[in-house]
């Protein structure tokens, strides 16, 4: 069997979808969510890449590596406000935050 | 390989002004002592100057572009970077005082500052979506890390994981319409795909408006329109109120040129599928945004439900879909960021070491222990509101105009009712400060600095000398989609 553009997108829906599902479903831990935003990026990747490929396109890899730097920043930043936050409430329970309502 | 073009990196020249700048500022504020903290307000108020003139000295007559077609300078990014410094400008100063009495006072403010306002600038000039991304993803980053900024704050480092949970999901988003779209043309330059998505037009609809549809999603999450809203109050009530006074003013300005860089002068092909979405868009964010403010008794929160139906009209006059319509939008856009940080301004005055301002109770009987602060709140109040002869009621009146010409009446007709609710929570903050009893230690002191003075009084009264003139600013925007 050869592996066609389509089956690449298949799983990239795949894993865009399960990381959108980990955002929302989630509600016990905080750092989940940091590891869902990353998994949708990588999906995000996938799609850049395999478009690349069979369109004989560099564009899209220079963007793939944009975003792996961006994501690495994004985690960084992601990482030092859970830092704070647990400071501050001692707690990384999703169900925790909700200290502002209405 | 082709060879190397060297590029033409005089548009870019306000960017890289600021980018210098900017670093000099990171290095400068390291070695000065917490009491010449004053140093480094000055120096980044100097960067935003100089970039202000760079904007000014490239301005072309035509629109210019660079880097590979991915990078243009044209009338509206001229007069939307013009804006977004000059917001940016007010709100440092204004938020001085604040910093101090919070123990905030940083250098890490103004730099994270000045990273986001690069970031907006990249923004408005973006031509391809790399840049798009790019621009945006600096703005996010700067501002999430500015929101968590008061690191003691429970309710700071709270709204900030909220904002970036959601922030990261909606560049999650973004990305995932652009690689579709990338998929389908082949290309992430904004030119190109204006003409290979016409050529696409008919053969792939279905995908197009697919990818188009997580765009639109990405884009209103960034916006803060209904239904995709949620993080906009807890962020605008959680954040140091100085965080709050940016957020609400400048980047909505980079939101709507983020708009329209990719619907407009993209995917204006599809003008028929993102405008039906926007009608959706625009009537939930002005029901839910006029509707919900009322409930509220925080000012902040208050005040970001009313920007939520704030990007209600804002949308509508992108959906108007004619140049009239655009030219309004980007009237309403800049005017608003102006009033709010009226609004903000003063309730940052309210601030003292210890109280936090940021009940609508707290401004009770302002007008008899500070008659000038709150005849300024009042002409926000009254802008936002859209009563004439302030500036608000022009920029109602002609995103109104245009979406009446494209035959759009019941929507005109929803929006005015909208507005009038709206008036109700306005009016209120009025009536507590004229009609409410002064309470006890709330209001009794505020020395603001000169220029703090000047600059709010100036800010206020341009509410109303922009009302009375309008052209005096809808000639550039006009001007922007001639």
């Amino acid at each position: 069997m050869t592996v066609e553009l389509s089956h690449y997108l298949i799983l990239a829906a795949i894993l865009f979808s399960i990381s959108i599902a980990g955002i929302v479903i989630n509600r016990k831990n905080i750092i989940i969510l940091l590891m869902s935003i990353e998994l949708m990026l990588l999906a995000v990747n996938l799609n850049f890449i395999a478009f690349s490929h069979y369109l004989n396109d560099l564009a899209g890899q220079v963007f793939v590596f944009f975003i792996l730097t961006v994501a690495a920043a994004e985690a960084a930043i992601g990482l030092a406000i859970l830092v704070v936050l647990f400071r501050n409430k001692q707690s990384i329970n999703v169900e925790d935050i909700s200290e502002m309502k209405g | 390989m082709s060879d190397f073009i060297q590029p033409n990196l005089l548009p870019a020249l306000p960017e890289m002004v600021m980018l210098a700048m900017t670093c000099l500022v990171l290095v400068v504020d390291l070695f000065l002592p917490q009491e010449k903290r004053g140093f480094t307000l000055l120096l980044s108020v100097l960067t935003l100057l100089l970039t202000l003139a760079a904007v000014m000295f490239v301005a072309p007559v035509d629109s210019v572009s660079s880097f590979g077609d991915s990078f243009v300078l044209d009338q509206l990014a001229v007069t939307l970077k013009i804006a977004v410094c000059i917001i940016t400008i007010l709100v440092f100063i204004y938020s001085r005082d604040y910093l101090i009495d919070h123990d905030i006072y940083k250098g890490e403010y103004y730099v994270l500052g000045l990273f986001a306002t690069l970031g907006m600038l990249i923004m408005i000039s973006a031509h391809s979506f790399l840049m798009i991304y790019l621009g945006l993803e600096l703005l996010s980053l700067s501002l999430y890390a500015m929101i968590a900024f008061n690191r003691k704050s429970l309710m700071a480092s709270e709204s900030a994981m909220k904002y970036f949970v959601l922030g990261a999901m909606a560049s999650g988003l973004l990305l995932y319409g652009i690689s579709i779209f990338y998929g389908i043309t082949g290309t992430i330059n904004i030119n190109e795909l204006s003409t290979l998505v016409s050529a696409q037009a008919d053969k792939n609809p279905v995908a197009l408006a697919f990818a188009l549809t997580f765009i639109v999603v990405g884009l209103s999450f960034k916006l803060g329109a209904v239904p995709f809203h949620m993080w906009l109050p807890d962020v605008y009530q959680g954040s140091p109120t100085s965080v709050t006074l940016f957020i609400g003013t400048a980047p909505k300005i980079a939101g709507f040129a983020m708009a329209i860089r990719l619907l407009v002068d993209g995917l204006s092909d599809l003008q028929v599928d993102w405008s039906q979405m926007f009608i959706v868009l625009a009537v939930a964010s002005m029901a839910i945004g006029n509707i919900i403010a009322i409930a509220q008794t925080n000012f902040k929160r208050m005040l970001a439900y009313s920007t939520i139906s704030h990007v209600g009209f804002i949308l509508l006059g992108i959906l108007a879909g004619t140049a009239n319509g655009y030219a309004s939008a980007m009237f309403y856009t800049i005017t608003y960021a102006i009033t709010s940080s009226v609004s903000f301004g003063v309730l940052l005055l309210l601030n003292r070491r210890g109280f936090e301002a940021e009940n609508i109770n707290d401004l009770s009987g302002l007008n008899h222990t500070h008659p000038w602060y709150a005849a300024l709140v009042a002409i926000a109040m009254f802008s936002m509101a859209g009563v004439p002869p302030t500036v608000g009621f022009y920029a109602k009146l002609s995103v109104l105009q245009a979406v009446v010409q494209v035959d759009l009446v019941w929507l005109a007709v929803a929006a005015v009712l909208f507005s009038v609710i709206g008036l109700f929570y306005y009016l209120r903050v009025v009536k507590v400060m004229y009609f409410d009893e002064v309470v006890e230690d709330q209001v009794t002191s505020i020395k603001p600095a000169l220029d703090v003075k000047i600059l709010l009084s100036v800010n206020g009264l341009s509410l109303i000398g922009l009302g009375i003139f309008p052209s005096l600013l809808m000639a550039y925007c006009i001007r922007a989609f001639a």
